[in-house]
Order: structure tokens, then C-alpha cells, then sequence
């Protein structure tokens, strides 16, 4: 599945990173703990935070994620969108919490 | 190929600017992706430790025919205890840095897991010398 077939099925807004929309997803990984993130995601996933500023885009550039959810409506930060649209990384949002959203994703992506 | 950066502590913007021109430059260089990643890991934690805990550091990397050595100097606090620090959990990280969703107590681990060879050695109230080790083959 690629992450634009990601937004349609699952009802989330693009912020930026529009031009890595055809990007395909490899799975998920929830986490608000950076380290975390950087010890275990894998290149191609999409990332499910409630951490809106810019080392997220940071960390989702080194480890090349593939799309970044944000949850609960948060906002990017403004230098967020910025490297968000010059990694195109698309930075999506959802009114949903980390639970529900990862949970629609689990599926999607399963199925 | 020798490469030297500067990193301010405290300066959350510019963190992984480092780590991001070094992976620039392996790619250019043909590493094999999976050292790549590897060495992107560990270098990215230490850099950002240094913007977390200290005042100030230098980068030193030096890409060698069948390694790559990176290291980090930086004038801070120092740790008082090392093998402390190398356990999984264990932050001194301040409130507001962890409400960044730093300070888990990972950064250490995740070098230790992402590098062939890594030494710490550091000075109470001088700073921190973190030294990366990655075989490039
Ligand atoms: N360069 C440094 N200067 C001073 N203290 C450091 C330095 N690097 C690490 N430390 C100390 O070691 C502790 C553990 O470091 P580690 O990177 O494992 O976790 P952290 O930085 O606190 O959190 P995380 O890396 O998960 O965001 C730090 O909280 C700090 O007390
Ligand atoms: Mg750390």
C-alpha cells in the first residue's frame, strides 16, 4: 500500500510532503519516545506521534519512514512542514488517538 | 576522508544535521545500506546527547578504506558513571527536553547495538569523548 492509498483509507489530512505520497509503507510503529524510534522503526514505516516539531522529520529522514501521523489534531510546527516538503516526507494528521489510529492501520495494512 | 563538525548544546533545531550530512555522504560513497543505517543510528545519538547534556562538542569522522571512525568531543558535565548511563532507562534528561520525547534512556544502548566497537570515556566537569567504530565491509 502506498501512503496515498493510506490517507484515502483511512481518512487522514496531508500537511506537506505531498510529492512522497506514491512512497510504498512497509508497516507502522507508535511511539512518542524518539529513541525508541531510532532503535527500532524500519525504513518505510509510518510513524504514529502526538510529537509535533522538527526532530521527528529529523529522525524520520535518517531512517527513511515513509509518512508521519500525527494524532488528536495536533499541528506541525512550522520548520516541521518545512523539512517535511524538502525531505518529501508527507506529514498527515488524524483526530483520532495513537490507539484507534494504529489499530485501522494494523488492518489496513494486514489486509 | 576526514570531515569535522560543530555541535551547540541546546540547539534542538540543528540536531541530526550532522548525522544527516555523514549518511549523505555514504550513500554518495556506495556503502552498504545496512552499515549505513547502522552508523546513522549511533551517530545520530551521540550527537544529540551532546545538544541534551553538554555545552559544546566536535565531530571528527573519518572515513577509512574499510571503516568508519567517528569522534565526539564535547565540553559538558560529564558522566560520573558510565556503565549507568549504558543501562536501558537511565536519564538525566531535563523535564523540558523529555517533553520532546528525548530522555527515554535509549540514546546509549542504541550506539552500543549500532556499532561495531564504541567507547565512552568522559571527565566530571570537562566533558564527554564518545568514539564510534563501524567495519565498512
Ligand atoms: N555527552 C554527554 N554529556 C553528559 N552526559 C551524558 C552525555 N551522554 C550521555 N550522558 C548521560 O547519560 C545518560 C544516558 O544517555 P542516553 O543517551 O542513553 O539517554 P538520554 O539521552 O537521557 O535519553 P535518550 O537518548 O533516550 O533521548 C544521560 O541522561 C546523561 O545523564
Ligand atoms: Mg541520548
Amino acid at each position: 500500500m502506498t501512503v496515498r492509498e493510506l490517507t484515502k483509507k483511512a481518512n487522514l489530512s496531508v500537511f506537506s510532503g505531498e510529492k512522497g505520497l506514491d512512497a510504498e509503507i512497509t508497516g507502522g510503529y507508535t511511539c512518542d519516545l524518539l529513541s525508541d524510534v531510532m532503535g527500532h522503526a524500519e525504513s518505510g514505516n509510518v510513524w504514529i506521534t502526538l510529537q509535533t516539531h522538527k526532530n521527528v522529520m529529523a529522525i524520520a529522514s535518517l531512517k527513511e519512514l515513509s509518512a508521519v501521523i500525527l494524532v488528536k489534531d495536533q499541528q506541525p510546527d512550522e520548520d516541521t512542514l518545512h523539512q517535511s516538503e524538502t525531505e518529501n516526507i508527507p506529514v498527515l494528521g488524524t483526530s483520532l488517538q495513537e490507539f484507534e489510529i494504529s489499530g485501522i492501520l494494523y488492518n489496513l495494512i494486514k489486509s | 576522508m576526514h570531515f569535522e563538525y560543530q555541535v551547540t548544546g541546546g540547539d534542538f533545531t540543528n540536531a541530526g544535521s550532522t548525522s544527516s550530512s555523514v549518511k549523505k555522504t555514504l550513500k554518495q560513497l556506495n556503502v552498504n545500506p545496512s552499515i549505513i543505517k547502522r552508523t546513522v543510528v549511533a551517530l545520530y545519538e551521540a550527537e544529540v546527547n551532546i545538544v541534551a547534556h553538554a555545552y559544546k562538542g566536535n565531530i571528527y569522522v573519518d572515513i577509512e578504506e574499510d571503516a568508519i571512525v567517528i569522534s565526539l568531543v564535547d565540553e559538558g558535565p560529564g558522566i560520573p558513571d558510565i556503565d549507568k548511563a549504558m543501562e536501558v532507562g537511565y536519564s538525566t534528561a531535563s523535564v523540558s527536553v523529555r517533553e520532546m520525547g528525548f530522555g527515554a534512556g535509549m540514546g546509549l544502548p542504541n550506539m552500543k547495538n549500532n556499532s561495531d566497537k564504541l567507547t565512552v570515556t568522559s571527565e566530571v566537569g570537562k566533558g564527554t569523548t564518545v568514539e564510534i567504530y563501524n567495519r565498512l565491509q
